[in-house]
C-alpha cells in the first residue's frame, strides 16, 4: 500500500512505515531510548530525504517517549526532579547544538562529523555497556562474590547546589546533572536524535542513579529535547513531514507499550547487554560505510527551489 | 557566400514544412494525492499534410516529457586518512528533475547530431548542466555520475523505438512517470523528423500539483511553519497518550 508523503515527495510503503516504527518503539520501550539513532539512518535507507528523516525522526522520538513516559510514571520509575535538572542543562545544549550544527554545514563536512560521532559514541557507549553488563551477569550467577560499591565519594560530591533526588536515592549538587544534560544536548542536535542512548549510560555511570528509574527519567527528558528539535526543524528548513511522522508513531507507540511491558519482565543485566549488541551493531555498521570502498563514489544532493 | 547556400538550404528544406504535427495528451493535468503511486501519460498525435506524403528519407517521430528543472550538487568521496568522505564537489544550478525521451527508432538513426544540439532532445543534452565556477579540474566524470544515478533511478530515461508510428500519420508514446515526482510544469515536445532533420515541433504543458490534503499540508508547512511545527507535536503527544491509554485499558 503505496502512500505519497506530502514534503518527503516521495511514495514508500505505508506498512514497511508502520513495522519500522513498530520495531523502534519496542526498543524505546525496553530501552528509554528514543530511537532516533535508529530511524534517521533506517529512514536513509528506504529512501528518505537526509533532511526530512532527521527532522521527521525527531517528531516520532517525541511521541514513543510520552507513551513509554506514561508507562513509567505508572510504574512511579521517573524521577522528575533530576529530569527537570537534566533538561535546563540539555534545551541550553541543544541550542548550542544547533549552531555548531549550521557552522559545520558551512563548512560542508557535516555528514562526515555525523558519521564519525555516530561511529565513536555508539562503539565507546556499546563496549562499557557491554563490559559492564557481562560483568554484572557473571556475577549475578554467582551470589557471594564480591560487590561493588555502588556509592564512590569522590570530588563529584564536594560541589555546591546539593539538591534531594528522592526516586533516585541521591543527594549531589545540580551541576553534574546539567553538565550531562548540556553535552548530550549538544550531541543530540548534531546527531539529529534524542540522545537517550548517551543520557541512560552517562545516568548510570556518571551520575550513579539506580537502573529502574534511569529509563523513565532519560524518556522524560527526551520528550522536550526533541520536542525543541522538531520545532526548530519545522520553522527554520519546514522538513518535518507530518505524514510520515504519523504512520512512523501509529507503529512506534503500540511497539513502545509492548517494549515497556517487556522490559519489566528482563533483568537489568539482560537488558544491559542487549542494548550494547544493539549499540554495537549500528557503531559497526556505520564504521564499515566508511571504511569499505563504496559502490557508488559519487551522489547527488538537489537543494529545493522553489 | 555561407549565408546564401544557408538560405538555399532553408528553402530547399521548406516543402518539407507542409507535413505539421497535431497532438493532444491523455491528461490535462497529474494530481498527486496520498494514493499517488506515479501516473501513466499517454501522448498521441497525427501528422497533417497539405499534400501527399513525400518521398526521400522515411518520417520519425521523437517524443521528450520534461520536468521542472533544480540545483543539484555532485559530491564525490575519496579516501583521506583511511574513511572514505566527500572531498569533491561540482554545483549545477538547474538540470531537469525528470527527462524521458522516446522515439520510433534509435537516435543515432533518425536524428541528426548538430540538430541534436539545436534542441536539446537527446537525454545527455538536454540534461546539460550549466555548471558554477568549476572547483574541480574535469566536471565530466561528475556530469557522468549524475546522469548513471538518475538513470538508475528511473528519473532520466531513453526509449528508443517505443513510439509508435502507423501509416506514418498516427503515433503514440507512453510514459510512466514515477511516484517520487518533482512538482511544475512538465513540458512535453514532439518532434517530426526526416533526414535527421527536424521538420515540425510541437510544445505542451503539462502541471503536475499536489491536491486535497496533500496540498493543505505542504503549504501550510511553508506559509506556517510554527502552527505546522506545533501541530506535528500535538499529533505525537496526543498519539503517545492514546496508546498508552488504550493499552492500560486492555490490560488492567
Amino acid at each position: 500500500m503505496l502512500i505519497y508523503l506530502p514534503i518527503a515527495e516521495v511514495a514508500v510503503n505505508a506498512l514497511l512505515l508502520l513495522g519500522l516504527g513498530g520495531v523502534v518503539g519496542v526498543l524505546s520501550g525496553l530501552f528509554g531510548v528514543g530511537g532516533g539513532f535508529l530511524i534517521t539512518p533506517l529512514l536513509f535507507f528506504i529512501g528518505i530525504p537526509p533532511g526530512v528523516a532527521v527532522a521527521t525522526g525527531s517528531n516520532q522520538v517525541v511521541a514513543s517517549s510520552v507513551s513509554g513516559v506514561l508507562a513509567h510514571l505508572k510504574r512511579k520509575s521517573v524521577d522528575i526532579p533530576m529530569g527537570m535538572v537534566l533538561l535546563v542543562g540539555g534545551v541550553a545544549g541543544a541550542g548550542a547544538g544547533i549552531f555548531a550544527f549550521n557552522w559545520l554545514q558551512a563548512l560542508g563536512q557535516i555528514d562526515l562529523v555525523v558519521q564519525l560521532s555516530y561511529v565513536l559514541f555508539l562503539g565507546f557507549i556499546g563496549l562499557l555497556m557491554a563490559q559492564e553488563g557481562v560483568r554484572a551477569w557473571r556475577r549475578a550467577r554467582r551470589p557471594g562474590g564480591p560487590r561493588a560499591k555502588r556509592h564512590q565519594h569522590h570530588w563529584v560530591h564536594n560541589l555546591p547546589l546539593k539538591m534531594k533526588f528522592r526516586a533516585s536515592g541521591l543527594y549531589i549538587s545540580v551541576i553534574p546533572p546539567v553538565a550531562v544534560g548540556f553535552i548530550v544536548g549538544v550531541l543530540a542536535a548534531i546527531m539529529g536524535v534524542g540522545g537517550g542512548f548517551i543520557m541512560v549510560p552517562a545516568m548510570i555511570y556518571l551520575l550513579g542513579m539506580p537502573t529502574k528509574v534511569v529509563i523513565g527519567t532519560s524518556l522524560f527528558q527526551v520528550i522536550f529535547v526533541s520536542a525543541f528539535t522538531t520545532m526548530a526543524h519545522a520553522i527554520t528548513n519546514q522538513s518535518v513531514d507530518v505524514v510520515l511522522a504519523l504512520l512512523l508513531i501509529l507503529g512506534g507507540v503500540v511497539g513502545a507499550q509492548i517494549g515497556t511491558r517487556l522490559s519489566g519482565r528482563l533483568k537489568a543485566e539482560q537488558l544491559r547487554i542487549l542494548l550494547a549488541a544493539l549499540v554495537l551493531a549500528v557503531a559497526a555498521k556505520l564504521a564499515l560505510d566508511l571504511l569499505l570502498t563504496p559502490a557508488e563514489l559519487y551522489s547527488l544532493h538537489t537543494t529545493v527551489l522553489r | 557566400m555561407i549565408r546564401l547556400l544557408a538560405l538555399m538550404l532553408l528553402l530547399g528544406a521548406l516543402p518539407a514544412r507542409a507535413e505539421t504535427v497535431v497532438a493532444g495528451l491523455s491528461l490535462d493535468e497529474i494530481g498527486i494525492t496520498a494514493r499517488f503511486d506515479g501516473s501513466e501519460v499517454l501522448i498521441y498525435g497525427a501528422v497533417r499534410r497539405d499534400a501527399p506524403e513525400p518521398d526521400g528519407p522515411p518520417l520519425h517521430v521523437i517524443v521528450t516529457l520534461e520536468g521542472p528543472s533544480g540545483a543539484v550538487t555532485i559530491r564525490k568521496k575519496n579516501r583521506e586518512a583511511g574513511i572514505w568522505i566527500n572531498t569533491e564537489k561540482v554545483g549545477v544550478a538547474a538540470t531537469p528533475s525528470y527527462y524521458a525521451v522516446a522515439s520510433t527508432a534509435p537516435l543515432a538513426e533518425i536524428l541528426d547530431p548538430a540538430e541534436d544540439v539545436r534542441q536539446r532532445i537527446s537525454v545527455p543534452l538536454a540534461v546539460r548542466a550549466f555548471s558554477g565556477p568549476l572547483e574541480v579540474e574535469d566536471a565530466r566524470p561528475f556530469t557522468e555520475a549524475l546522469l548513471r544515478i538518475r538513470a538508475a533511478e528511473g528519473q532520466y530515461s531513453l526509449a528508443e523505438g517505443a513510439v509508435t508510428l502507423v501509416e506514418g500519420t498516427l503515433f503514440r508514446a507512453d510514459f510512466r512517470l514515477p511516484a517520487n515526482l518533482v512538482e511544475g510544469d512538465y513540458k512535453t515536445r514532439i518532434f517530426l523528423l526526416r533526414g535527421g532533420i527536424v521538420i515540425d515541433a510541437h510544445r505542451a504543458a503539462l502541471p503536475v500539483h499536489k491536491v486535497g490534503i496533500e496540498r493543505m499540508i505542504f503549504v501550510l508547512s511553508r506559509q506556517n511553519p510554527l502552527v505546522y511545527g506545533l501541530l506535528s507535536l500535538f499529533i505525537a503527544v496526543a498519539a503517545g497518550w492514546a496508546a498508552s491509554a488504550a493499552f492500560r485499558f486492555l490490560r488492567p
